[in-house]
């Protein structure tokens, strides 16, 4: 099956600082992939470069086949950690605006957002304004679906709801990439990919990567620190 | 002496913000206590450190001055440097000598920031300012550490740096309460607290939360959800028997810690009642 998206042994300098060193990913219809690594492990710049918001210093990106421009954009929905909500509007505004910005103007507000349709955003407990941000990003039915840290801070309903959101996009087709530093979050995911100093330090599913300890966090920091001990091997 | 909170209520404007809330800390452990945002961690955490009286219900807390407490933003002095905050905070103590200075050393050096000693506290990375901020309310060895979420976005090995902190303290005998939103740091907990929207959805230790789940957990596969209150886990669907009867298609599973606490939501939420 076609990448939705991917990135072809991609390295990014800085200057002197290389941020993302050979690295290749690959995000397919229906799979959700999780993106680990610690602070400056290399994760933004890499999502950067995969929406085209930055040029890779070697290597090849694409986005849906070709390069990834800002048609290749549209088909591409994204939350970062603050949502990217208006906070003084309300659920139902926040959806119109969004709508009518990807072109689909009056489209009704779907029924799992919709008892909070006259709610400010701001005033809304976090679980809620994941699920509004998650609605309003589906809306313009995305194929691939770049979410950070999608359920961090919320109680386990909320949690669990969140991520009856996200598989329900991926049994749709849609490619999900996760970046996070939560295990739970990790756990959900079909394959994880870990970073550490820019490179791909360790690849395959939670439970192939958490070993014979069955400790994912345990196994990520051991990953994470044997990397950073050797670079080069890494 | 057994620290904590008892059957405590709290009401902030119009928020109850804690209702009848039980929370204990003993010498020697941790307790954790766990919630989304808006679970009540921070109130509760406030109420056991005196910053903020209970309407109803009892806080046990040792004198003030061996209480160590770090709130979930700052705690440090982001204009003083790493070793001028450490300075500061033991002069506040009454803190000298060798043994101080010892005390201290060790301190830098578990939280991996001896080699930051002349950065200013405001320039650190989330995770150095949450390891010192935690590292000085350790500096004068208190009874009852309390610190509200040390490592909510912070990566997962200044994470596991905190933790080694945190159990270092209760293994030289603090009562130690800590919050957090990750389930798994509270799955390795001596005791846990479950908090949502102000109520004990469980608590105890990991062990009495998973064998307290009520009914049978099944695992079904998906796309198609299972009958009954159910969440998905990766491909797969997790359902809830509160009855012990498992729709068809389900496999019994033993369950985990997470599925421990999204029963005990479901269960407070009254999904499940109805099968």
């Amino acid at each position: 099956m076609t990448a939705l998206a991917e990135a072809r042994g991609v390295t990014r300098r800085f200057g002197s600082f290389t941020a993302v060193s050979g690295v290749d990913l690959a995000v397919s219809p229906g799979e959700v992939v999780g993106l680990l690594g610690g602070n400056g492990a290399g994760k933004t710049t890499l999502i950067r470069m995969l929406l085209g918001l930055l040029r890779p210093s070697d290597g090849d990106i694409r986005l849906f086949g070709g390069p990834p421009g800002r048609a290749a954009r549209k088909r591409v929905g994204y939350v970062p950690q603050s949502l990217g909500l208006y906070e003084g509007l309300t659920v139902a505004e926040n959806w119109s605006f969004t709508t009518a910005a990807f072109g689909r103007a009056g489209v009704p507000v779907p029924d799992r957002i919709a008892p909070w349709a006259r709610d400010l955003v701001g005033g809304l407990p976090l679980g809620a304004q994941r699920q509004v941000a998650f609605a309003v990003v589906l809306s313009h039915q995305p194929e691939l679906l770049v979410l950070d840290e999608p359920t961090s801070g919320t109680g386990p309903l909320a949690s669990a709801r969140l991520w009856e959101d996200i598989r329900a996009a991926a049994d749709g087709g849609a490619g999900i990439l996760v970046t996070t530093h939560n295990m739970e979050e990790a756990r959900q995911c079909d394959r994880l990919v870990v970073m550490a100093g820019g490179r791909v330090a360790a690849s395959g599913t939670a439970e192939a990567i958490a070993g014979p300890a069955a400790d994912l966090e345990e196994a990520f920091v051991e990953i994470v620190t044997r990397s950073g001990s050797r670079p080069a091997g890494a | 002496m057994t620290w904590g909170l008892e059957n405590v209520s709290v009401t902030i404007g119009k928020t109850r913000a804690l209702d009848d809330v039980t929370v204990a800390v003993r010498p020697g452990r941790v307790t954790v206590v766990v919630g989304g945002d808006g679970a009540g961690k921070t109130t509760s955490l406030r109420v056991l450190a005196g910053l903020l009286a209970p309407d109803s219900g009892t806080a046990r807390r040792p004198a003030k001055e061996t209480i160590g407490y770090v709130p979930a933003t700052a705690g440090l002095y982001g204009d003083l440097t790493v070793a001028e905050n450490l300075d500061f905070t033991a002069r506040a103590y009454g803190l000298s000598g060798a043994g101080h200075a010892r005390r201290e050393d060790r301190i830098l050096d578990r939280t991996g920031l001896a080699g930051a000693r002349r950065r200013l506290g405001g320039q650190l990375s989330g995770g150095m300012k949450r390891k010192l901020a935690t590292g000085m309310a350790l500096l004068h060895a208190p009874e009852l550490l309390i610190i509200d979420e040390p490592t909510t976005g912070v990566d997962p090995v200044s994470r596991v740096e905190l933790w080694k902190l945190i159990t270092g303290a209760a293994a030289e005998g603090a009562a130690v309460a800590v919050s957090t939103t990750y389930m798994n740091e509270a799955a390795r907990a001596d005791q846990v607290v479950l908090l949502e929207a102000g109520r004990e959805l469980a608590g105890g230790s990991p062990d009495d939360i998973l064998r307290r789940v009520p009914g049978a957990v099944g695992t079904a596969p998906g796309p198609q959800r299972p009958e009954g209150p159910s969440w998905r886990r990766g491909v797969n669907w997790r359902v809830w028997a509160k009855d012990g009867r498992l729709p068809p298609g389900a496999a019994r599973v033993e369950p985990d810690f997470e599925d421990a606490v999204v029963v005990a939501a479901l269960a407070a939420s009254g999904e499940g009642t109805a099968s």
